[in-house]
């Protein structure tokens, strides 16, 4: 057993070194080298300034601004250097609490009868979710319109922009960025 | 279900079957011979390795020798991790300065990676430095997985020698299985993760500005956000590849930096369920007969298909509490509907059903959505999937010679019927391998169900609950579900860090593995020194469909047994519970 002991340590050492040191090195100079925006966090920068990464998530509360999926994430919503989902089984009293919350500040700005999709009113699995469906941007548009009294119209036309498909026409689910038609709403007023 | 879902699943299951063939292939000859394509290259450090570590490849071992050098392997692994985690504030590679792990919680996540569980009571963005990630929780990733394999390895030495007392050399296999398996695909599964937007940097968390201020609990206002990145890609390749399951980040596959495109999630989910189908491929090569390995593969894909369509389906017709009060969760071209609660929109309901099954069929335990919030009946098919003993694909490995016990059962029960000696793959099966086979499959239900019982009866057990009622329950069901079958994911509301939930939990994941690891070495030594008889007629043929039908029935009825009741506890009572649904509303 000691023999067998001495071997394992050696090994367990010498694959430490391979593969918790020289493996992860590897991968990271050939993906700095490749995909150096990717492996840093995707980041979005606009005049130098960086407003983002395109695959976080951001709290909007504005009605001038689309909003995004309900976030579990404390002690703000979106954090995102501690993700978390909610965790609500189906029946906790807080789910319907937090959609009903959600579903009163929608009718506050507007009064609108359909049925509103499901994506706007739950909270995403990590908190950063960055998109929402086509059906959630929509059943925004007219508040966002009124808000920044644009055509309805030119707001849809952005949320089209900023939807994505399927990708490959075949794997996911269509959706739409929030931050990156956020800023586009308002670089379309400040171009106006 | 929709089209579109259809078509995911479809493809999906396509591409994974594709790979089985070649790669099982591979791995038969990894183990048996020279590896192809990569032993010139490799096999300079392979031969390196042994001389630095006093190994000599050609020396065999007995069942008990191998058995004593997994537990060294493992004791001096748990050791290493546990040492990592205390240190860590003092050590290079910390940009967060995060503090020490506390004691209980470096226990527990010590054992976890070192069995392949991958259970994870801390959040790894706020706990892990990158140098505890890299080279202790990294490293476990691929070693635990190549032990694994080792073991299944072993037992296949089993049916195919005959009368020796020797079934390899642990050192030799766990080698090559990193080398010549492991660490190729990870390399390549990293960098296309990364192409996909998955983070790979030492630099320390972003600071972003956020366009519309937050408001915090206390008034202030936040005008920026902390973006946790780092060497996430390459731990992340192996642990979905190892059938490990331990996220870089908290929220695992569902962080947009671990799981960024639908492609990437395509690829993690192969990932998951590759190697393990590959297996059986394996197995089928190395003993002779490539219909035993199919027949296996069968098997699991009978139970694996009908289960993912049910949780499918369930999570599709959604929460009928929040129909209530107007939401739509109908399907259809700009919405996926459905249950949403803990899923992110690039994945919708589809994805995130299939990463249930698939992650709880193997033990990998990876999540890309929260299995806590998915709808009774849906959490009790990923539940039930860990409790059947992880031999649905199973973890890599370990689900493969977990398996090969069911099928021994299968073969004894089916001799039983008709008065003859039991074989299997031309060994006679005795009383041995029978005491064996019955251990290894009742360790695991009883460490579950007398987990669950313990700790939904003690007040500290209680005390972390997080959803009340029948949903309370089942999280302490999956928890322990989860941990004595080497899983690894979780209904995460329960609050798992506490030094309770630390202790007992990693008692249940070091029963869970070794008492099954162990009897099956003793299988393979049993059966490896038995002389091969050849198959008469009265030899059950264990390729037809009538032993994939006695094989699944075996697996279905234990499971089921074991099972029921304290399922019926859990998610079938909140089942019952939740308020019906309007006529008409069944959109599924």
């Amino acid at each position: 057993m000691f023999q067998q002991l001495r071997t394992a340590t050696m090994v367990l050492l010498v694959l430490t070194v391979l593969l918790g040191g020289i493996y992860p090195l590897v991968v990271t100079v050939i993906v700095q080298v490749v995909f150096p925006n990717q492996a840093n966090g995707s980041l979005v920068r606009i005049a130098s300034r960086t407003v983002g990464s395109d695959l976080i998530g951001q709290p909007f509360s504005k009605p001038g601004y689309f909003w995004g999926r309900l976030s579990a994430t404390g002690p703000v919503p979106y954090n995102a250097a501690a993700s978390t989902g909610s965790n609500f089984g189906p029946m906790h009293p807080d789910l319907k609490n937090a959609a009903e919350a959600r579903i009163a500040a929608l009718g506050v700005t507007e009064s609108r009868p359909v049925p509103i999709p499901v994506d706007l009113v739950t909270a995403s699995g990590s908190g950063l979710d960055p998109h929402i469906s086509p059906a959630a941007a929509e059943y925004q548009v007219p508040r966002i319109a009124a808000a920044r009294k644009m055509p309805e119209d030119l707001v849809r036309k952005l949320v089209q922009e900023h939807t994505e498909g399927r990708q490959f026409g075949m794997l996911g689910e269509p959706r739409v960025h929030v931050l990156r038609l956020n800023l586009s709403l308002d670089q379309q007023q400040t171009t106006k | 279900m929709t089209t579109s879902g259809l078509l995911q699943l479809g493809l999906y299951f396509a591409v994974l079957l594709a790979c089985v063939r070649p790669l099982g292939r591979y791995m038969a000859k990894v183990y048996s011979g020279p590896a192809p394509y990569l032993e010139r290259s490799l096999g300079p450090v392979e031969r390196w390795l042994y001389r630095l570590c006093g190994i000599a490849p050609a020396t065999e071992m007995t069942w008990k020798q191998y058995a004593n050098a997994v537990l060294a392997f493992s004791v001096v692994s748990f050791v290493t991790v546990y040492i990592f985690q205390r240190v860590q504030g003092v050590l290079p590679l910390n940009t967060e300065r995060l503090s020490a792990v506390s004691a209980d919680s470096a226990f527990n996540t010590a054992i976890s990676f070192t069995t392949n569980t991958n259970w994870q009571g801390y959040g790894g963005e706020t706990t892990m430095s990158y140098l505890t990630q890299m080279a202790a929780l990294t490293v476990q990733n691929f070693v635990s997985a190549a032990a694994g394999m080792a073991v299944l390895i072993a037992l296949i030495r089993g049916f195919i020698r005959h009368s020796t007392d020797t079934i390899g050399n642990f050192w030799v296999d766990l080698i090559r299985g990193t080398l010549y398996i492991l660490l190729p695909l990870s390399l390549v599964l990293a960098v296309v993760l990364v192409s996909q937007g998955v983070v790979q940097t030492f630099d320390s968390y972003r600071e972003v500005a956020l366009l519309e201020p937050a408001i915090d609990a206390e008034g202030h206002a936040v005008t920026t956000q902390r973006v946790a990145v780092g060497p996430a890609a390459s731990q992340i390749a192996i642990k979905q590849l190892g059938t490990n399951g331990g996220g870089f980040f908290n929220v695992n596959s569902a962080h947009p930096l671990e799981n960024p495109t639908p492609l990437a999630n395509f690829l993690e989910l192969l990932a998951i369920l590759l190697i393990p189908a590959a297996l059986c491929c394996t197995f089928g090569e190395m003993v002779g007969d490539r219909r035993q390995g199919w027949a296996i593969l069968a098997a699991m894909m009978v139970i694996f298909v009908p289960l993912l369509v049910v949780t499918t389906v369930v999570e599709q017709a959604g929460n009928p509490v929040l129909t209530h009060i107007g939401v739509d969760r109908v399907p259809s071209e700009f919405q996926s509907g459905g249950n949403m609660e803990g899923k992110e929109t690039r994945f919708g309901i589809v994805n995130s059903s299939l990463w249930a099954v698939a992650t709880t069929a193997a033990s990998n335990g990876s999540v890309n959505s929260m299995h806590d919030s998915f709808t009774p009946l849906g959490g009790l098919g990923a539940m039930w999937l860990m409790q059947l003993g992880e031999v649905v694909f199973g973890g890599v490995g370990s689900g493969l010679y977990g398996m090969l016990v069911f099928a021994i059962v299968a073969v004894f029960l089916s001799g039983l019927m008709v008065g003859r000696t039991p074989e299997y793959l031309g060994k006679k099966i005795g009383a041995f391998e029978m005491k064996m086979a019955s251990l290894a499959i009742l360790f695991p239900c009883a460490t579950v169900l007398v987990g669950t019982a313990v700790a939904v009866t003690a007040p500290a057990g209680r005390e972390t609950i997080f959803n009340s009622g029948p949903h309370g329950f089942s999280e302490v069901l999956y928890a322990f579900s989860s941990a004595a079958n080497n899983n690894g994911s979780a209904f995460a509301g329960l609050g798992a860090n506490t030094p309770f939930y630390n202790g007992l939990l990693g008692l249940a994941m070091l029963l869970g593995r070794f008492c099954v690891m162990l009897p099956v070495l003793a299988i393979a030594g049993s059966l490896a020194a038995k002389k091969t008889v050849p198959a008469g007629p009265g030899t059950l043929p264990t390729h037809t469909t009538l032993f994939v039908v006695l094989l699944v029935a075996v697996v279905m009825v234990v499971g089921a047994l074991s099972f029921f009741p304290a399922l019926a506890l859990g998610p079938i009572i909140e089942h019952l519970q939740l308020p019906t649904t309007n006529a008409g509303d069944t959109s599924l």
